[in-house]
């Protein structure tokens, strides 16, 4: 583990850039990664997860074990620029080599990580650090991308930001393994935890299915800024993980290992359209959709076409 | 890699507690486009290397409004100098006394902003004479 910091950090920054030497970097370290805990922390803007990532850093470093984190905070669609403030709460370790924080902008990727967060986990496993945090962008009710990318996907909750209903409605909640009500020294912090554990119950008996089953998530309440409920959280996580180990996780790194064999071929594919050599999207292509001459459907499929033989 | 954001270490080191004007340029280099790390008040000089290090920033520009200036950023160039951060481009802003320039440039300060001082203006040195660490 003594490694060298400054190298690790200029590999995400290559990675966070995309470079030829990131690409065989991590074409190399994909053997070794796969062993550290990936962990997702996501949920509201303000809902407390910088500080509850501190809490945990410091609970897991207690317990003698090296931790990273990759924070990702939005990017500016028009000016390009980001203003990344996690680490504010995280400073308590810059002594301390077996603590490693990257902030990542998101570089105009939705879904509430940048494109290159789940490589950048990967380096971090494969330094050998045994968690690494990934956390996400202050997000809504459908930035699921988290859970592709971790083991555990942990969904942060606020006191009384919201009814039943909201706790019922399909998206971030569905992909939780746990849920964490933080804030539990606010007014309503147990009512809100006791309608997400009456919410989040199993419904009927199914018949079996391909698909998967509904996930059944533990809700637990935290104090982040005082610490309050983060040895439960931690103890909560490495459950997770022991169970992942035998069946759960199991179809996490799966789906994990698709999404990520999916999203390299659609950056390929992208790449190869930008490339007008393999397929030009040609000026009198351009004005005949914007004259409603040719559909942008026939368009694309003329240019798919074109990319898949090889040739324009 | 010309067109990836210059990434911009924005950090109070010391003890005083106005961060209002590295909040406002922190957040100013976000409208030009610079991916900013702002890493709050209070930082020691270990805290702020080792966020560079970790974040391997280009930039590191220091507000200091307590006075403590010619012991707090000598420091922080030697720390990161020892980091093999000694191409990092050191900004100094805030209540710096004229004379203390000098020295603060021969401790590795690139450029010393007072007060009065526009973000374009900052925008524009650090554009000019940040190197990609590629």
């Amino acid at each position: 583990m003594a490694g060298d910091r400054g190298a690790l950090a200029r590999l995400l920054t290559a990675v966070e850039n995309r470079t030829p030497v990131a690409e065989a970097a991590l074409r190399r370290l994909y053997p070794v990664a796969g062993r550290a805990h990936l962990v997702g922390i996501t949920g509201p803007p303000g809902s407390g997860k910088s500080t509850l990532v501190a809490a945990l850093i410091g609970q897991v470093r207690a317990a003698g074990r090296a931790v990273a984190v990759v924070a990702v905070d939005p990017s500016s669609p028009i000016t390009g620029g980001a203003l990344l403030g996690d680490r504010v709460r995280m400073q308590s370790y810059a002594s301390d080599s077996d603590v490693f924080i990257r902030s990542m902008a998101s570089r105009g990727h939705a879904g509430g990580l940048a494109s290159t967060t789940t490589a950048a986990a990967a380096v971090l496993d494969a330094a050998g650090f045994d968690l690494v945090l990934i956390e996400t962008v202050g997000t809504g009710q459908s930035e699921v991308e988290v859970a592709a990318a971790a083991d555990t996907t942990v969904v942060l909750e606020a006191p009384e930001m919201g009814d039943e209903v909201q706790a019922i409605k399909a998206g971030l909640l569905e992909v939780a393994d746990l849920v964490v009500v933080n804030k539990g020294d606010r007014p309503g912090a147990l009512r809100t935890a006791a309608q997400l554990r009456a919410m989040l119950v199993p419904t009927v008996a199914r018949i079996p299915t391909d698909r998967p089953a509904p996930k059944r998530p533990e809700v637990l309440v935290t104090t982040a800024s005082t610490g309050e409920g983060v040895p439960e959280l931690l103890a909560a996580l490495d459950r997770h993980r022991a169970a992942g180990r035998e069946s759960v996780g199991e179809t996490a790194r799966r789906t994990r290992a698709a999404a990520q064999v999916r999203a390299i071929l659609a950056e390929r594919l992208a790449e190869r359209l930008q490339d007008d050599g393999v397929a030009p999207l040609t000026a009198s292509m351009v004005d005949d959709v914007a004259a409603h001459r040719l559909d942008p459907y026939t368009a694309a499929d003329r240019l798919l076409d074109a990319i898949l033989r090889g040739r324009a | 890699m010309a067109d990836r954001p210059l990434k911009v270490l924005i950090a109070k080191p010391g003890l005083d507690g106005h961060d209002r004007g590295a909040k406002v340029l922190a957040r100013g280099l976000r409208d030009e486009g610079f991916e900013v790390v702002y890493t709050g008040l209070r930082q020691t000089p270990e805290m702020v290397a080792t966020a560079a290090l970790q974040e391997d920033v280009d930039v590191v520009g220091l507000s200091i409004l307590s006075g403590a200036h010619m012991t707090l950023v000598p420091r922080i160039t030697k720390l990161l100098a020892d980091s093999g951060l000694g191409d990092v481009l050191v900004t100094v802003g805030g209540i710096i006394p004229d004379d203390d320039i000098q020295p603060l440039r021969e401790a590795g300060v690139a450029a010393v902003f007072g007060p009065g001082t526009t973000i374009a203006a900052v925008a524009e040195f650090l554009r000019s004479n940040a190197r990609l660490r590629d």
